[in-house]
């Protein structure tokens, strides 16, 4: 307990560091009675200053802005920083900064805090998402839910509801079993203590800057990458820092290999990098203003959209959640990975292929036909190493299928891996040029998209929460009945909206180029839009049945915490290698 | 069998392993990506293409950030259909001024890449006001608060200047004008219109929401509407001499 300065003892410079070691030396507090220096470690000292460099600079700002929302976001950010500068000095003067034991009675001692935190996060972002899914999509069906007003209309709110189910549910999902599995195969600790935090609180900070922006006309409206430039800004300095956080372990491993699962996070991390900072290069009015403008233009800034975006899906709805289907698939199967080698030809496949997927979006348009022609043919060739991921995780199970019957958790997964299936079959096909020219601008699209997001994203999600929440508090799961009714129920759901956005997508392709017997075109385009209102009720109702499983889920695992009842470390296995 | 042992190298080692994984992904986009930058052919040769005035700027930032992408394309495919109902495929020079691009990817209103003209300020005024007024079975939302919004004309001339950073070309007098010229589109009675009219000849200028008393992001909206497409005119342009 800190207890006053008192006398304090005479700076000591540690003999033999680095000055710049020095730099972040402090007073040590008198503690019981008994007088300690202590040094601020560097990282303490590290993201001290990076806090405080940023929140003066967000101050500044938000002094200084006419602009309203880069005043309320800057502040935010500011008082965040400074948050985390109180957390860090707290801690030190407490005296409870020092490093944690790597291991606890020969025991890897692991760093569950950042994974709970990131997991109750991604339950809560997943109810928000889901929720503002079935608002638009009622929306579309009933226009006067939009209220006429600027915050509640479908242009605003549809960006809230792909940046919320994406990147705050799906983002929570992968840094919460990304820190989970990484410390779990490499029988190691998270490095740092500040960092782990750091990543979590701060990416869920850029999830509320950024989703908030939406709200109130901030946005780039570039699909998937709306935030502006300077929530951009934050997610950079967020992502390097989790890379370097979930590279830790691996570098501190007990293992000579790196587990297969964390090769795909790997490629998730370094690509979607790679990608954010592409596709958001701009240049701001001023660092007054919250708008900015991108650095390509027209064509180009289509291309690099597109290559972002529907790598956005390869890297990071695809390769992290791969790595997922890794993890959680053997382990609760209790089963190794089928075929090491299929995971190696089908990582690298992958990786190599996918990029070469986005003008597959651009079919037709006055982008170059060359290029459309090179998405097109890497599309079709990327359905073998989708396939090869799928057969992977689905013969994970072989000598395990009874379990289908008796588990609904593994149920869940492996159904999401034959939604994988599904959706990288159908992704290949409406890549033709042919099918393209009819599917394009429909309603089949969206339906494929929630093929991939509920059924794969969704549902891998789902298991990966009902195996974290007990291993994370050794609890058995409350209730394996309820996860019977969340499957059936949410199931029916995913049915019911694919399978409208598939009749009503093909069926407006169909009349956008009807011809009467007199050749002229046999429908305006509102009798187009006319015709979509049942299949709009029908999707509407299908989300809500999703929205409503995952309720049941909530509840379930709420109630596993509450009332679970305890059983001695639920996940202590070691994974077997696979064959 | 050796040939598999090798893969360990990138199994036993993260950063040989993330080098390996930023050279797999760099090979896609730089092919793809690359050529669009220096192939001539990327942008076809036409007459008439001009950077927004500011006005127009302005309202294609509302268009931007209202959302419109999401339910309407700015792209029209060559398709017999298309072309009846939307007008000739659009060209990649028709949004090489375009930050960022509004091409869509969803049509569930029409295409705009051609609208500017199709309608009169009155009915688009009406329709962005309350869509069911003039389309009963529209599932559009309204915007009635863009009407009562005031222009803001806080560091246009920074938004100029950006573009003219990455090349548009707004002369230096365009830029410094960029306050007034903003007001002045949308004025055609005051006394700044003469000299807007003169830094950008064959523009539209009147009052496009139907109030004279002030410049609001319903003028902008409209102004912005009213020129899509327009630009270009198809009975000169040789398609030929742009195949590509």
């Amino acid at each position: 307990m800190y207890q006053g300065r008192g006398n304090l003892p005479p700076i000591e410079l540690r003999s033999g560091s680095p000055i710049w070691t020095n730099l972040f030396t402090l007073y040590g507090a008198n503690i019981m009675g008994e007088r300690k220096v202590r040094y601020l470690s560097l990282e303490e000292g590290g993201y001290s200053v990076l806090l405080l460099v940023a929140a003066i600079f967000c101050l500044i700002i938000a002094g200084k802005t006419w602009d309203q929302v880069l005043a309320f976001h800057t502040a935010l950010i500011a008082l965040a920083s400074l948050a985390g500068i109180f957390y860090i000095f707290r801690r030190y003067f407490d005296g409870n900064n020092s490093p944690a034991p790597l291991e606890i009675n020969g025991k890897p001692n692991y760093n569950m805090g950042p994974v709970k935190f990131a997991t109750w996060a991604s339950v809560f972002w997943g109810i928000a998402g889901f929720s503002v899914g079935v608002i638009i999509a009622s929306q579309l069906a009933f226009p006067a839910l939009n209220f006429d007003l600027p915050w509640t209309n479908f242009g605003r709110l549809r960006p809230l509801h792909t940046s919320a189910v994406i990147f705050a549910f799906g983002g929570n999902v992968l840094i919460a079993t990304s820190f989970y599995v990484v410390q779990r195969t490499c029988q190691a600790r998270l490095m740092g203590a500040i960092s782990p935090w750091f990543v979590v609180l701060g990416y869920n900070l850029f999830i509320v800057v950024a989703g908030t922006g939406y709200l109130l006309g901030v946005t780039q409206s570039k699909e998937y990458a709306e935030p502006e430039w300077y929530a951009d800004l934050l997610l950079t300095i967020v992502w390097v820092a989790y890379l370097l956080t979930f590279l830790g372990p691996i570098w501190r491993r007990k293992e000579a290999h790196i587990y297969v699962a964390n090769w795909f996070y790997l490629a998730f991390i370094v690509t979607i990098a790679v990608l954010h900072l592409f596709n958001n290069a701009s240049i701001p009015v001023s660092i007054y203003s919250t708008k900015s403008y991108i650095v390509w233009g027209g064509v180009q800034d289509a291309m690099v959209q597109w290559w972002y975006g529907h790598n956005a899906v390869g890297f990071f709805l695809t390769a992290g959640f791969l790595a997922i289907m890794y993890y959680f698939i053997p382990k609760r199967a209790e089963r190794p990975v089928y075929s090491y080698r299929l995971s190696i030809v089908h990582f690298w496949a992958l990786i190599f292929l996918y990029i070469w997927a986005g003008p597959h979006h651009l079919h037709y348009t006055s982008l170059p036909q060359w290029a459309g022609t090179l998405g097109m043919t890497f599309s079709i060739i990327l359905w073998m190493p989708s396939w090869g991921g799928m057969i992977n995780g689905l013969m994970t199970l072989s000598g395990a299928w009874d379990k289908l019957r008796t588990d609904p958790v593994l149920r869940m997964m492996v159904v999401s891996v034959a939604f994988y299936g599904m959706a990288t079959f159908e992704g290949p096909l409406m890549s033709i040029r042919a099918v393209n020219g009819l599917s394009h601008y429909t309603d089949w699209t969206i339906g494929h998209v929630h093929a991939g997001a509920l059924g794969w994203v969704g549902y891998i999600s789902f298991g990966a929460l009902y195996c974290l929440v007990p291993w994370l508090y050794n609890k058995s799961l409350y209730s394996l009945r309820l996860v019977n009714w969340h499957f059936w129920v949410s199931t029916l759901g995913i049915v019911f909206y694919i399978c409208s956005m598939w009749v009503s997508g093909i069926m407006q392709g169909l009349m956008w180029r009807a011809y009467d017997s007199l050749g002229f075109l046999e429908y305006s385009f509102i009798e187009t839009v006319d015709a979509m209102y049942p299949f709009y009720v029908m999707r509407a109702f299908g989300g809500l049945l999703f929205l409503a499983g995952a309720f049941i889920m909530v509840y379930n695992l709420v109630m596993t915490v509450r009332a679970g009842e305890a059983v001695e470390s639920a996940d202590q296995s070691a994974l077997a290698p696979a064959e | 069998m050796s040939a598999w042992k090798k893969h360990q190298i990138f199994e036993k080692n993260s950063l040989i392993l993330i080098v390996g994984i930023v050279i797999m992904i760099s090979i896609g986009g730089l092919v793809e990506i690359v050529p669009l930058f220096y192939l001539k052919s990327t942008i076809e040769k036409t007459e008439g293409m001009r950077p927004y005035t500011p006005l127009e700027l302005v309202g294609r930032n509302i268009y931007v950030r209202e959302g419109c992408y999401a339910c309407h394309s700015q792209q029209i495919r060559p398709m017999r259909d298309e072309l009846e109902r939307y007008g000739n495929y659009s060209l990649a020079a028709e949004s090489m001024y375009d930050r960022p691009f509004q091409w869509g990817s969803k049509r569930t209103g029409p295409d705009l890449a051609r609208v500017g003209g199709k309608y009169s300020d009155e009915w688009q005024r009406d329709h962005l006001i309350n869509p069911r007024s003039v389309s009963p079975t529209s599932v559009m939302p309204g915007y009635p608060f863009l009407m009562d919004a005031k222009l803001s004309t806080i560091e246009i001339e920074n938004h100029l200047k950006v573009n003219a950073l990455y090349g548009v070309p707004y002369s230096e007098e365009q830029i410094a004008n960029a306050k007034v010229d903003l007001l002045a589109q949308a004025e055609p009675d005051s006394d700044a219109a003469e000299g807007f009219e003169e830094r950008y000849p064959d523009v539209l200028i009147r009052d496009f929401d139907g109030n004279a008393k002030d410049v609001t992001e319903m003028d902008a909206l409209v102004a912005y509407l009213q020129m899509l497409g327009t630009l270009v005119d198809f009975s000169l342009y040789d398609e030929k001499a742009n195949l590509r």
